[in-house]
């Protein structure tokens, strides 16, 4: 167990081996992960060097640099002190101008074995890329030469994902996401507006324990997170099935905490870990507090999800008359059949898919490697690609060695 | 005379860069360059205005929900739409809560590097600053056995060669002037501070269901619901003051005790660690009360509303100071604005001296640099941000130009915390315009915000016991109820400064929408007259000991703590629709 190890640095905040072991098991629950990878993870973590990183800010509102601060277990300054070595990250870093340029260079040099680059923001290709500069250079130059050296990359929200905000309906900055530029670098995304901290926190271990970057979907978001419908998990879920809405802000069903379905919530096609990994180290989340989901987890929420207090369609579309309330008192079939019946009833609804298509063409690049029926799918028939996503079963989840082993060189 | 570049500007929001020129010493000439440039409002065009406010509020996620809540009230304006009391209660929580976290933050992340040595830190002698601490203030940590603890967690990242967080630009700067027991005490603080921000945003997980970007405003409220019945008495008494995944109902008598308990434990920081160490701060560097003190105009919006009318006295008052007279207060009005993108990289056809209204902004894209980005065009177009003017005259905005305008109204809730700083440090009012000034502001302010805040929880309290559990006024909620047209705007404060919003609304789509932040001002290039911003007016004559190393000009930029992100919009022309971005790029990369 090294000196410098984030065992020893949780130790030295004065975390107990009791408190440690727990600790460990509460990361094996947060990965998904049965509870008797408890112990794996606590051996590998006493092993753990620091991991370098590089953090890179494109096109972004910083909400993610602001879900760092968030990072309850371990700590945010435990992980910027002791787990992490973040040489270089804009929002954080001493240095300054020349400076820290120089720390950026010289950080891609240093470390043989490589580091994990993790990007937040969106590229902005329009203007040759004049519209996000770093150093007097293009975010997406800057971004290119870091992703290249990386051992992976990190996609930290929605932005760096697909482009996120200003990469929606409307913008003028050719905003994409990060895989337009980071070449063979392994791209594990954590999308959401803005990613969820424990997520962030649960990836960083996962990948101080296991030496590779968890399974994904097509996607490239890790299953613990995005690997079950916020629909299937959420604590207003009974009162779906129960037939009990509210239909107005503020009304009874509000005031009673019933499912929110009706006011547009998008929980029941969105992949995501919000009703388990809540905000604000477990005091609540989105739904729980009042306000439907927005779908932020998914690729082009923005606009795939808007308006967001129009009701999602029909779950049921070859049932077109059947209502929501009876889907809800009918859906003895289970967890399992209704969501894929909501998928389905995502990739039915033509609206958004020509928007959508520029976002497949993205993942497909991304998804580069994996099996022809996937990247067909991606390309081509856009629906299925949809589908897939939206469900989350990982069509194939690629084993191609450039995207999966990262091992043996962390 | 030598023209330095800094570039990336770190330890802020967005991409900057700041060139000054230094001559004999000191800061000759100044410019501020913003670099990143996004566009939102073109992607708010023609959608649902009841629901803009979600990607208002992208415009910044380190001030967030700031935008959210600028976003829903200028819809509610344009529809004409007066929210409940509960809901105003609880906005002024999240806005309050926002202010007071990111005052402390700032300072302890963006800012303390500039003035403490963390290297230093190393050297201190654990008993001796223990001893300093609790000379300062009553608080728990200042033990030898707990600094010397935080020495152990530094040392690995602050002696390694390239250290990263927490550490100073250019260590061993001959303007480091605090001692190592003082450096180490404060950095001990900065540590603290991390745990204690992510506490207090928990109001925001438990107010907003999220953090950053909470998501529980609405149009005409709030969706956050009080439990069936009103909030029944908490079953056991104490406070649950471990917030986890059996945290009540916020607006239960248990969720307001929480609440309650997070504001208090936001307080007793603000009071007990953050005013006494710029107390420190201060009495250590003297001369930067003297120094960067910009052209003396303050604009302030006013927020966090007091009553329920439509125009309701605000805690944080409106106003504005000219030339530093703060004997003299003006109004502050939105319709006083108008922007020169006269050096800024868009087109403008009424000419280089047009100074556009928010309500008919327009935004051309002339990006007409070369890339990479060299020298900057001084004379010409230099930055993505553009140049707001009141009257035609730059402003500062922020806390700074808060604290003045409340100051100079007399409004004790400001002057009261404020006497006191300055009693403490020795200085008088005109010590604020400066660099430490801006610093101080920010102290004073999250000490009178904390203390509003926790008296709010206790109105909500009281509110909702008389019965009265409406959240939300739906009667404009159908669009079916909207007029043809209907324009709107609304002006508040964020941690940073003055944000305002502009919105039109046709056709029941939102036909243009408009941003001029805090930070959009205080960034702001050149106007057409050659009138520099305030950051480019403050860092004139600052003394600089080290053109290589110009420490001096990050402490004048970071006192501003501006956000390049928030700075930058777009405009879209009226009823023109998404509109087509022209690039004149004298070279593209690619």
């Amino acid at each position: 167990m090294g000196e410098d190890g984030l065992y020893a640095a949780l130790v030295a905040r004065g975390m107990s081996r009791r408190t440690f072991l727990q600790f460990s098991s509460a990361m094996a629950a947060a990965l998904a992960m049965p509870l008797a990878y408890g112990p794996r993870i606590a051996a590998a973590v006493e092993a753990a060097p620091r991991i370098p990183v590089i953090w890179l800010r494109g096109q972004a509102c910083g909400g993610n640099s602001e879900a760092l601060l968030r990072v309850g277990n371990p700590t945010t300054a435990n992980l910027l002190l002791q787990v992490l070595a973040v040489d270089y990250d804009e929002s954080l870093m001493g240095a300054a101008g020349a400076d820290a340029e120089l720390v950026r260079t010289s950080a891609m040099e240093r470390y043989p074995n490589g580091y994990l680059a993790v990007i937040e923001g969106a590229v902005p290709k329009a203007a040759g890329g004049a519209m996000c500069l770093i150093g007097g250079r293009p975010f997406a130059d800057v971004a290119r030469e870091v992703c290249d050296g990386a051992i992976a990359t990190i996609a930290l929200g929605s932005c760096a994902f697909d482009g996120g905000a200003p990469g929606a309906n409307g913008g003028t900055t050719e905003a994409e996401g990060i895989r337009s530029v980071s070449g063979n670098s392994p791209v594990i995304a954590l999308p959401g507006c803005p990613a969820n901290a424990e997520n962030l926190a649960a990836l960083i271990v996962h990948y101080a324990t296991f030496k590779e970057l968890p399974p994904t979907d097509l996607a490239g978001r890790p299953l613990f997170g995005y690997g079950e419908l916020i629909h299937n998990k959420c604590e207003r879920r009974p009162h779906f099935e129960f037939g009990e809405f509210a239909l107005s802000w503020g009304d009874e069903g509000a005031q009673k905490g019933w499912c929110l379905y009706k006011l547009g919530c998008k929980g029941p096609e969105t992949m995501g870990n919000c009703p388990t990994a809540r905000y604000g180290g477990g005091v609540s989340w989105n739904i729980r507090a009042g306000h439907g989901c927005i779908g932020c987890f998914m690729p082009n929420f923005w606009d795939g999800y808007a308006p967001a207090y129009r009701r999602l369609g029909s779950p049921v579309p070859f049932m077109p008359t059947l209502t929501v309330d009876q889907v809800g008192l009918l859906a003895v079939g289970g967890i399992a059949g209704v969501a894929v019946a909501h998928g389905t009833g995502m990739a039915s609804r033509s609206k958004y898919r020509a928007r959508k298509a520029r976002r497949a063409v993205q993942l497909a690049a991304a998804a580069d490697g994996t099996p022809a029926g996937s990247v067909a799918a991606a390309e081509g028939d856009t629906a299925a690609g949809d589908v897939a996503l939206a469900v989350g079963i990982p069509l194939a989840i690629p084993d191609d060695a450039d995207t999966r082993e990262t091992s043996g060189e962390g | 005379m030598t023209r330095l570049s800094i570039d990336p500007v770190t330890r802020l929001n967005g991409q900057l860069r700041v060139d000054v020129d230094v001559t004999a010493g000191a800061v000759s000439d100044a410019w501020s360059a913003g670099t990143m440039f996004r566009g939102l409002e073109n992607v708010i065009h023609g959608r649902d205005p009841r629901e803009v406010w979600l990607l208002a509020s992208r415009i910044c996620g380190t001030c967030s929900s700031v935008h959210a809540l600028a976003s829903v009230r200028a819809v509610e304006r344009a529809l004409n739409v007066r929210i409940p009391t509960n809901a105003r209660i609880l906005r002024n929580l999240l806005a309050s809560t926002q202010l007071v976290r990111d005052h402390v933050l700032t300072f302890y992340q963006a800012q303390l590097p500039d003035w403490v040595d963390a290297s230093a830190s190393l050297r201190a002698d654990p008993v001796a600053t223990a001893t300093l601490g609790r000379s300062m203030a009553d608080w728990p940590s200042s033990t030898a056995d707990s600094l010397r603890a935080v020495q152990a967690r530094l040392a690995p990242v602050l002696e390694s060669d390239q250290p990263g967080p927490f550490s100073s630009p250019w260590s061993g700067h001959p303007g480091f002037a605090l001692s190592p027991e003082q450096s180490l005490l404060l950095l001990a603080h900065a540590l603290e501070a991390l745990d204690w921000q992510r506490d207090v945003m928990r109001i925001h997980a438990l107010l907003g269901g999220k953090d950053p970007h909470p998501q529980t405003y609405l149009v005409g409220g709030m969706a956050l619901a009080p439990p069936w019945g009103g909030p029944a008495p908490s079953q056991q008494r104490g406070h649950p003051d471990v917030p986890d995944r059996n945290a009540p109902h916020p607006l239960s008598d248990a969720g307001l005790t929480m609440l309650d308990d997070l504001i208090g434990r936001a307080g007793a920081f603000v009071n007990r660690v953050f005013l006494p160490d710029m107390r420190l701060l201060v009495a250590a560097y003297p001369d930067w009360t003297q120094i960067g003190g910009g052209s003396g105009n303050y604009l302030s919006w006013g927020d966090l509303a007091e009553t329920d009318e439509r125009e309701p006295p605000l805690y944080l008052p409106a106003g504005r100071l000219v030339n530093g007279n703060l004997a003299s207060i003006k109004a502050a009005d939105q319709d006083g604005v108008g922007e020169s993108v006269a050096h800024a990289w868009y087109a403008e056809d009424r000419g280089p001296a047009a100074l556009r209204a928010p309500v008919d902004g327009i935004t051309d894209a002339a990006f007409d640099a070369v890339l990479p980005l060299g020298a900057l065009d001084t004379e010409g177009r230099y930055s993505w941000v553009k140049a707001p003017r009141y009257d035609g005259e730059p402003m500062e905005t922020g806390p700074l130009a808060r604290v003045l305008v409340a100051y100079a109204q007399g409004r004790d809730a400001i002057t009261s915390p404020l006497g006191a700083l300055l009693t403490a440090t020795g200085l008088g009012a005109e010590a604020m315009p400066s660099v430490l000034g801006r610093l101080m502001a920010r102290a004073v302010e999250a000490a009178a915000i904390a203390k509003r805040a926790d008296s709010w929880v206790w109105e909500l309290r009281t509110n909702l016991a008389t019965g009265d559990v409406a959240v939300v006024d739906l009667s404009t909620w159908d669009p079916g109820s909207w007029p043809d047209e209907a324009d709107g705007w609304s002006t508040g404060e964020g941690p940073r400064g003055a944000v305002a919003h502009w919105v039109s609304i046709r056709d029941k789509a939102i036909d243009h929408y408009q941003v001029v932040d805090g930070s959009t001002w205080n960034l702001s290039p050149r106007d057409t007259f050659g009138r520099r911003g305030p950051i480019e007016d403050a860092l004139l004559r600052t003394p600089v000991a080290d053109p290589t190393r110009p420490l001096e000009v990050l402490r004048v930029v970071h006192s501003f703590n501006p956000c390049p992100a928030c700075a930058v919009h777009a405009f879209d022309p009226r009823g023109a629709g998404p509109f087509d971005i022209r690039i004149h790029a004298t070279e593209a990369s690619r």
